[in-house]
């Protein structure tokens, strides 16, 4: 309904915009003065007036309709005030299903009572939300319509309402960010509400499992978060082991030994490491490399774990080369002609010239690449979700399982979530630990790129 | 004239320094070790290209060489005379099509011991009765006389008409035994056994049984949530880069506004996953595993993309043009709506399609909005419940079956057949549109 809803609108702004242009091209006929704007802004003008209210009214309607019609049939429930969270949660899904026709087992009266409330709202709000929508359009498009004049400016009216619109756009980058550490932090708190902070950031042991009863062994969870870290360092240490020196000589070897044609056709085939998604490498590492590792494992006598910290670090550490290799390309080019040149006319080889006067030139900017590299190793989730361990360890040994930040949220999060587990809150924690890590890194990076700019 | 002469006269005394006698030994093998030196960096550099490429030829080689054998699925043709039949003809649905079907099959191979009867069941799809009812509901004509229907084989005797299973092994080691070899060469003497080629991987949605998992579901999603992604994010990021390019007035809060792209760019997308789930889901309460969510998620991380790629094409549109334009008396709004945008926009969408090619891969943050969900049917809209390719494959490769290895390898390759057909569309948009001032 509401995709014919929006449709409707569209069709209504359209007929809008046609009759609005008919009728300035009418008055302009008609009338004695130049018209300050042409037909089209008058029209353009009209559709605005009619269809964005409406269009905002349903999105804003849209965002908050079933909150609010949760809240009401939760309101009239008997007994729900006394119910905490998950109890609610369950209830409006339960019917939720039962208004939808999946009936498992037969649910209460109150449930049934509960149904047809929840119903009644539905088909109110429907019509609701129609009758607003129509209203909106039609007052939109009457006031829209008595503007056109001949003196009426509809050209500045219709830009300033596309400026506007830009506007609004590039807030949406603002409202993301801020989306995100709202949400984070917000869930953060209730979880150290729940879980002393200090507990989190230096507490040994992680092992998120909630108690089913209370008297469960291990019943309380333990969440501090080193040993995930510590995990999450190993692997993105791994992958930088691969990753560092592959990328700079490649770039080395694609900068200054390379013909013209070779870089042409090496370079977009490195970007396609980029180019390719992750969950592929991580279905990669699990198929070949994990038991690769494993044989390798067997040849040094070492007993290699399936998830090998090793092998989740290798294929990322390939994912990352382009990002290396691309960024210390960069670093290359910006070091002045002059420099480079006057190593050459000291005599010095083209080796020499690259290892004593072009790396250093450019050390910032590869070093700036690495850490914007690091970020993405901290942050990649797919491989380590497949190919890295779940239980948290501190071992530096590579064959043995480790896990990361990552793979503790995708894993928390899986399956259906309820928002006042300390399990589910958790994964927010470690998301706001993630999100403050990466931006740290891409920061720095970015400082210190910039940095090396103004050098030259 | 010696080297030891120093200019100027200084006051140190220099230590006498021998003439360097360019030809000698010496001199002849620090020259070449300085030459070897050189190679060896540059060896090095292409030894660095070759690890880089030969992974990328491995890993394509594996996922081929894994993957390929799912395009095709072993089928059994079976003979159905249905005269004789026991069959409701006013309510084919009512009837016992379990036992219609082994009754048909059963006179193929003819006499067997009961466990010999359960081992020859299992050769076929467990849904085989039903496949042959859908058919007969769409067609009750078939009813009259004798019908062939083909059905696929279980995912055992698929893996052993594909030479997957080592007859070598003892019976115990392999999940194919003795007597379903042998019925299973029966079959293929009489000339039902065909491996066609696998259109359910299309045309299927998803199912536990491998021989009928397909990937309708997951494409269907994927393409709404690009949908989705693409109606968002494509006008917002217009809108942005235009604003932020030509109109924004230089101040904190436009820097503080670039910074925040920049950033967001560079955000981890299981962060997104997070904010999706926060806000999306938990705030506003959008129906969970939807596309419209996944959508939205994938929107917000392909904006900054947009934004960045709008914002060059738009500076590399050259000023004579918008010069000329305001210079015969159009508005500001004018000069870039009529004359700027139209010549950036090859650039915008060549920037638009990679980034939705990017969107299209990205897997995180879609399992936390759930869309890894277990479900048998295509979306209808954006609303309904759904998987994507990624998610797709993310289910396949955790699922136990043997077949699924080769259906999630096969699943990878349609995933990178989308990619590089998108790219291969950004590519030529690139080339045949793009202009160079």
């Amino acid at each position: 309904m509401v995709g014919y809803l929006f449709g409707l609108m569209a069709l209504a702004a359209l007929v809008a915009a046609f009759f609005g242009a008919a009728r300035s091209r009418a008055n302009r006929r008609s009338a004695t003065v130049k018209t300050h704007s042409r037909p089209i802004y008058h029209g353009l003008n009209a559709a605005i007036w009619t269809g964005v209210p409406a269009f905002v009214f349903l999105l804003l309607w849209l965002l908050g309709q079933n909150s609010v019609i949760d809240a009401l049939v939760l309101g009239s429930f008997p007994g729900a005030d006394a119910m905490t969270g998950p109890e609610r949660s369950l209830l409006i899904s339960e019917i939720r299903q039962v208004a939808s026709g999946a009936i498992f087992t037969q649910p209460t009266p109150e449930v049934l009572a509960a149904v047809d409330h929840f119903k009644s709202l539905q088909s109110i709000a429907g019509w609701a939300m129609v009758a607003v929508v129509a209203a909106l359009c039609a007052i939109g498009a009457f006031l829209g319509m008595r503007a056109i004049d001949t003196r009426f400016r509809a050209r500045h009216s219709v830009e300033r309402s596309v400026t506007w619109f830009m506007m609004f756009s590039s807030l949406v980058a603002i409202l993301t960010t801020g989306g995100i550490v709202l949400s984070l932090v917000y869930e953060a708190i209730q979880f150290f509400a729940r879980v002393p902070i200090t507990e989190f950031l230096f507490g040994l042991r992680w092992e998120p499992q909630i108690a089913i009863r209370a008297d469960q062994v291990a019943g309380q969870g333990a969440f501090g978060v080193i040993p995930v870290l510590f995990g999450t360092i190993v692997i993105s240490m791994l992958a930088m082991l691969v990753a560092v020196p592959v990328g700079i000589l490649s770039a080395i070897y694609l900068t200054e030994y390379a013909g013209e044609r070779f870089r042409a056709v090496v370079k977009p085939l490195l970007e396609i490491l980029a180019g390719i998604p992750t969950i592929v490498y991580g279905f990669f590492a699990v198929l070949t490399v994990a038991p690769l590792v494993r044989d390798l494992g067997v040849m040094l006598g070492i007993n290699a774990s399936p998830n090998s910290s090793l092998a989740a670090g290798a294929v990322m550490g390939i994912m990352i080369i382009p990002f290396i290799s691309s960024l210390s390309d960069d670093a290359f080019a910006a070091v002045p002609r002059a420099i480079r040149e006057g190593s050459f006319a000291l005599g010095a080889t083209k080796g020499e010239t690259i290892r004593k006067v072009l790396l250093p030139a450019a050390l910032p900017g590869i070093v700036g690449g690495v850490l914007l590299a690091l970020s993405r190793a901290v942050g990649e989730t797919m491989i380590v979700v497949m190919a890295a361990g779940l239980i948290a360890r501190m071992t530096l040994n590579p064959f043995d399982a480790v896990t990361t930040v990552t793979v503790q949220i995708v894993t928390l999060l899986i399956g259906d979530t309820e928002f006042d587990n300390p399990k589910t809150l958790a994964a927010f924690a470690l998301g706001l630990m993630l999100f403050i890590i990466t931006l740290g890194l891409n920061l720095i990076a970015l400082r210190t790129v910039r940095k090396y700019r103004e050098k030259y | 004239m010696s080297a030891t002469e120093t200019t100027g006269g200084s006051a140190l005394p220099l230590a006498p320094r021998l003439p360097v006698v360019w030809k000698s030994e010496a001199m002849a093998n620090r020259r070449k070790a300085r030459y070897a030196a050189d190679r060896r960096l540059q060896l090095y550099g292409m030894a660095a290209i070759a690890f880089a490429l030969g992974f990328l030829a491995i890993l394509i080689g594996t996922l081929t060489f894994t993957g390929y054998r799912a395009f095709t699925q072993s089928m059994v043709t079976i003979d159905i005379d249905f005269s004789s039949a026991e069959i409701n003809r006013e309510n084919p649905m009512e009837s016992n099509w379990r036992a219609i079907f082994r009754q048909a099959v059963i006179d193929d191979v003819g006499e067997l011991s009961r466990s010999e009867e359960r081992d020859y069941f299992s050769m076929f799809t467990s849904s085989a009765p039903f496949l042959i009812r859908d058919r007969i509901i769409a067609d009750p004509s078939l009813l009259d006389g004798r019908a062939t229907f083909v059905v696929p084989m279980s995912d055992p005797i698929d893996q052993l008409a594909k030479g997957l299973v080592n007859t070598d092994l003892p019976e115990s080691q392999r999940r194919v035994n003795d007597k379903q070899i042998e019925l299973f060469k029966q079959l293929e003497a009489k000339g039902a056994i065909s491996q066609p080629f696998n259109w359910g991987l299309f045309f299927n949605s998803d199912s536990r049984f491998p021989e009928l998992a397909g990937l309708a579901g997951a494409i269907s999603g994927s393409f709404w949530l690009l949908l989705v992604c693409f109606l968002i994010s494509f006008p917002l990021g217009i809108g942005a880069a235009i604003y932020l390019e030509e109109f924004a007035p230089k101040n904190r809060f436009t820097d503080l506004i670039e910074i925040n792209i920049n950033n967001l760019a560079a955000v981890p997308s299981v962060v997104f996953g997070l904010l999706g789930l926060a806000v999306f889901l938990g705030w506003f309460g959008l129906p969970r595993s939807a596309p419209l969510v996944g959508g939205m998620v994938l929107a917000l991380m392909t904006l900054p993309t947009i934004i960045i790629v709008t914002r060059a094409a738009l500076t590399s549109v050259p000023s004579s043009i918008r010069e000329a334009a305001l210079g015969i008396g159009a508005s500001k709004h004018e000069a870039i709506f009529h004359h700027i945008l139209p010549l950036a926009m090859p650039s915008i969408l060549t920037g638009t399609i990679i980034g939705l090619a990017q969107a299209l891969g990205e897997t995180a943050p879609l399992l936390l909005i759930g869309m890894n969900a277990f479900i048998t049917s295509p979306p209808d809209g954006v609303f309904e419940a759904s998987t994507a390719l990624p998610t797709q494959i993310y289910i396949w490769a955790d699922s136990p079956e043997r077949g699924f290895v080769a259906r999630t390898s096969a699943a990878i390759l349609v995933l990178l057949g989308f990619l590089v057909l998108m790219n291969g569309i950004a590519i030529f948009l690139r080339q045949r549109f793009e202009r160079r001032w």
